[in-house]
């Protein structure tokens, strides 16, 4: 397979961020109340994630081993900042709905993760891609969050009605606790299906610091056993 | 002084950061395996987050707002979060070994959490002045620390049942977490 090919193959299936890697769950269950706010999200941070991933591998070079973590935030607060004034300027029905979140993204796992874990040492086409496939993998999961709690606790798909008239729709799974509700099932339908599920490793070894898992994992569950 | 009562008590428990706004659920999920550890993270959190939240509204009402810098406020809170996990931390290796030791190693850890960024942002949000702000901060920590205690309890038991195979992992913690948001909703007749 072409290796850019490859990578997008590997953002959406293979170490899809939501499903596998778990990765960024903040505004994956905050967001996910329906359909149109997760694809809204996952369009604004794949937009950020391109972006940082290609600056980060233009300047992989140039940026210190030892200040990199400092440069890399302002890199993606910039990005995020400029994102947040462009959907309040031309989505404003969008900015609205997702509200806090959108400047959260600068602490989305997601994008730190891949700056460390890919970008920084890879060519800066391929860091590309590598963006543009776990954005999408990001996108199609809260999409896909967003579209069942949102036709589980409104009847409704992207806003349309389509659910019989005789469905009384459930309110908890678009209330915070349908979240966590709907995020577990899906993982258990995976794990059932024995799909390699890393997010053992975050629940049982890594310490859950988004730093860490930045750093690949490396020195996963060292600090809490200090 | 009842307003400031009350929010701490809304952001502690009513609008509880964890299991309602779902900030710091990286932490959240990876260190509730451990009672003591859980512990100890809640109290950096508490530590961190007050200050943190002093900071970013002293920054915002002297600096920002006066020079129409509004825009700059996710940089700059996420900088100086940085900046101020690190002095705390070189401070109380310095004054406090003791309290350095219990805290010490979770302090880096909550530099990435979403939580403190976010009480940062909502507190502007909401127009909260500096004592405002700094109630919020604790009211959201303490929220935190009940969630995440808690959280670890239940986890403490579901490590000694049979539970079956495709729910192990994340899934059961998921489902614990959302029982335990379900009962938070009830805080909402507060």
């Amino acid at each position: 397979m072409n290796k850019y090919i490859e990578r997008i193959y590997n953002g959406i299936v293979k170490e899809n961020p939501t499903f596998i890697l778990m990765l960024g769950m903040c505004p994956t269950l905050a967001v996910s109340t329906a359909a149109i706010n997760g694809l809204g999200m996952g369009i604004s941070t794949t937009a950020v994630l391109i972006l940082s991933n290609v600056i980060i591998s233009a300047l992989r070079k140039i940026i210190p081993d030892e200040v990199r973590l400092p440069a890399y935030i302002v890199i993606v607060a910039t990005l995020v900042t400029i994102t947040e004034l462009l959907i309040e300027a031309y989505l404003p029905g969008l900015y609205e709905a997702l509200g806090i979140y959108i400047p959260l993204i600068v602490v989305n796992c997601i994008i730190l993760g891949r700056a460390e874990a890919y970008a920084n040492k890879n060519s800066v086409g391929l860091a590309a891609f590598d963006g543009i496939g776990m954005g999408l993998g990001f996108t199609v999961a809260l999409t896909v969050l967003g579209f069942l709690r949102e036709l589980l606790g409104a009847g409704t798909a992207f806003g349309h009605q389509v659910m019989p008239s005789g469905f009384q729709p459930i309110g908890i799974f678009i209330k915070a606790p349908g979240a966590f509700l709907v995020l577990a099932v899906m993982i258990m339908v995976l794990n059932a299906l024995n799909v390699e599920n890393r997010s053992d490793d975050l629940v049982n070894g890594c310490d859950g610091c988004c730093a860490n898992c930045a750093k690949g994992g490396k020195d996963c569950g060292k600090e809490e056993k200090a | 002084m009842s307003s400031l009562i009350m929010i701490i008590v809304g952001c502690a428990l009513i609008n509880n950061v964890v299991l309602n706004q779902f900030l710091g659920i990286c932490s959240f999920l990876g260190v509730s395996k451990q009672m003591k550890a859980s512990a100890s993270l809640g109290m950096a959190v508490i530590f961190v987050l007050t200050i943190a939240s002093a900071v970013a509204s002293l920054l915002y009402d002297f600096v920002l707002k006066p020079f129409d810098l509004d825009y700059m406020k996710t940089i700059v809170f996420i900088l100086v979060i940085a900046a101020l996990v690190q002095i705390v931390e070189m401070f109380l290796k310095k004054t406090s070994p003791g309290l350095y030791k219990a805290l010490g190693i979770y302090l880096p850890l909550i530099t990435t959490n979403c939580a403190v960024l976010g009480v940062a942002l909502t507190n502007v949000q909401d127009e909260y002045n500096f004592i405002e702000s700094v109630f919020a901060g604790l009211g959201t920590a303490i929220g935190y620390t009940i969630a995440i205690v808690l959280l670890a309890g239940v986890r403490a038991r579901i490590d000694e049942s049979a539970i079956p195979k495709p729910l192990r992992g994340a899934p059961v913690v998921l489902l614990s977490a959302a029982l335990m948001s379900i009962a938070f909703m009830g805080f909402g007749g507060l």
